[in-house]
């Protein structure tokens, strides 16, 4: 009886804001809409959905901004981890500069890049002018808004999956780095055959975060380009809260929540395992 | 020969340390940025806006029409009263389950667990529409309970606890059970003092996280009074982008973004280790 009431006030919420909800979408975007108010079962919202260019859009730019985003901030972070590891005032400055992205708040962010942005007077056309490079509308063009909102976001996450992997730099033995340098490893070859491989743990546990938030952060798409140009940045959660916000297609929403639950619940599977794997590790 | 043994001058120079260096300069861009349009005096001409480096004239022009355009004491207030009550109830909520999670064995601990787990990647944002409903029927939307009330129960939160509790002796809370002690009296009297940096790594988590979030506070009210600092910044912005104030808009966003900038830069080593605490390794 004690442990059910220790887990009661927690439990409350998840039932109301968690698993209810999940509920909730799965009826929703089971439930057709006929006239007069008329309801029936089906899969008519689903259909709706995935024949929604509209829909469609938003999957391959998920899709797209989630290889883009990944990669390069979870390699970036790794490179910034391994240059910066040793402590000095110098690299602990240094730290600082990466980390604090991570502390303001995206829209902050996005309310700096806006002017970084902005063709001719803003800050990246004015220096690259210096370079020869002409007026270019990095938020305006169709071709070039995902891959800035990328830039945006791979600049905001790096510094905090940095700390993630100084924190997994710190659990690799210098012992074991010392004796492959005396073996006569190279540099190179200490990183790929010692270190990343004793990072496997968090490097998986930073890929999930990664794609996590590739799924579920749209502030900065909400606030500097509302999905366009022409659906060009558009992202799977933009896409429900346009149906939700704008459109009030419940149907269409909830199909589209169930959606991106399933991609979540998917992610969650594979993170358990690598919460387990990891503690497996750390004993 | 060993690292310590080289120059300084050489230790500074080597190449990744040099290409680090160089990088992370570029991070601090659009920080420098913000601090150079907020300061330069208005009037100043259009394309030296672009400018990172300081020219005068400087003053705090730009943040004083900031702060009298936009609403910010009512946004701090909303922000502070939203981010401390959902830690308040959070840290009611995470130590009470945290503790059943680290120390009693019963029937259904697993997939109980399982279950609590699923909301660290089920995050309240994915969710908009079915809570958005929730909170009506509750009659809690537009209300700064309406925007704390998914977060009230928190998957991470529990689970840092009960790593917290895990790692604290049995001994203590077995004399206090033996002298008969109930077990909330245990987890307050006993254990929560020995659990406070798993706490404060939490708090400095949570109070993080919400202090930025948008898009829910966002969706789940709707007039001025209810507004937070992003939500409020979001509207503000695209006003002034619209006049192209610039400084001004640099101004603003530094209010929204300063305090916990600050408090990074004060008590960066705890920061550091909460965030990587928070990462479970």
């Amino acid at each position: 009886m004690v442990p059910w009431l220790l887990l009661a006030p927690s439990a409350v919420f998840l039932l109301l804001f968690t698993y209810w909800p999940i509920v909730q979408v799965v009826l929703g975007s089971l439930t057709v809409q006929g006239f007069r108010g008329a309801r029936r079962l089906g899969w008519d919202n689903y259909g709706h959905l995935f024949a929604d260019q509209h829909f469609r859009t938003a999957i391959v730019n998920n899709l797209i901004y989630a290889a883009g985003t990944v990669l390069p901030s979870v390699v970036l972070a790794l490179v910034f981890a391994v240059a910066l590891r040793e402590s000095t005032r110098l690299t602990a400055l240094l730290r600082t500069l990466v980390v604090m992205p991570m502390l303001i708040p995206l829209v902050a962010a996005a309310a700096l890049f806006a002017f970084i942005f902005l063709p001719n007077a803003g800050l990246l056309d004015y220096y690259l002018a210096h370079f020869g490079m002409s007026e270019t509308n990095w938020l305006g063009d169709p071709s070039l808004a995902l891959g800035s909102i990328i830039a945006i976001t791979v600049w905001k996450n790096s510094g905090y999956y940095m700390l993630f992997f100084l924190a997994g730099l710190a659990g690799i033995p210098q012992d074991l780095l010392d004796a492959a340098r005396i073996d006569g490893a190279s540099a190179f070859q200490r990183f790929f055959r010692i270190t990343l491989p004793l990072l496997g743990p968090t490097l998986l546990f930073v890929g999930v975060i990664a794609v996590l938030n590739a799924l579920t952060q749209v502030d900065h798409v909400i606030v500097l380009t509302n999905g366009g140009p022409s659906d060009s940045t558009a992202l799977l959660l933009f896409y429900i809260y346009q149906q939700a916000h704008q459109n009030f297609d419940v149907g269409l929403a909830s199909a589209a929540t169930v959606v991106s639950v399933a991609a979540l619940f998917a992610l969650s599977l594979v993170s358990i395992r690598t919460f387990e794997r990891g503690i497996h590790y750390e004993a | 020969m060993k690292p310590e043994r080289w120059h300084p001058l050489f230790r500074i120079l080597r190449p990744t340390l040099l290409l680090a260096s160089v990088a992370s300069l570029l991070w601090a861009v659009p920080f420098a940025w913000m601090a150079v349009a907020s300061l330069r005096q208005a009037g100043a001409g259009v394309i030296d806006l672009a400018a990172l480096l300081p020219s005068g004239p400087f003053g705090f022009a730009n943040f004083a029409d900031a702060w009298a355009s936009g609403h910010f004491p009512l946004w701090y207030l909303n922000t502070i009263l939203l981010c401390g009550g959902i830690l308040l109830i959070q840290c009611i909520t995470v130590s009470l389950a945290g503790y059943a999670f680290a120390r009693m064995r019963f029937r259904g601990l697993n997939t109980v667990f399982n279950l609590f787990l699923l909301q660290l990647m089920l995050v309240p944002p994915i969710l908009i529409v079915p809570n958005l409903n929730t909170l009506v029927s509750l009659h809690l939307y537009d209300t700064l309970a309406g925007v704390a009330a998914p977060y009230c129960a928190s998957a991470f939160g529990v689970f840092l606890m009960r790593q917290t509790f895990r790692t604290l002796p049995r001994e203590y809370e077995e004399a206090a059970l033996i002298d008969g002690a109930s077990r909330l009296r245990i987890i307050w009297h006993v254990l929560l003092p020995l659990a406070r940096p798993g706490l404060v790594a939490f708090a400095i988590v949570s109070v993080t996280a919400h202090w930025n979030e948008f898009l829910w506070p966002l969706m789940a009210t709707s007039s001025p009074s209810t507004q937070v600092l992003t939500v409020g910044l979001a509207s503000f912005t695209s006003g002034a982008e619209a006049g192209s104030e610039w400084g001004v808009i640099a101004a603003g966003t530094f209010f929204v973004a300063a305090p916990l900038l600050v408090i990074f830069v004060s008590f960066q080593r705890q920061f550091v280790s909460s965030f990587t605490f928070s990462g479970i390794k």
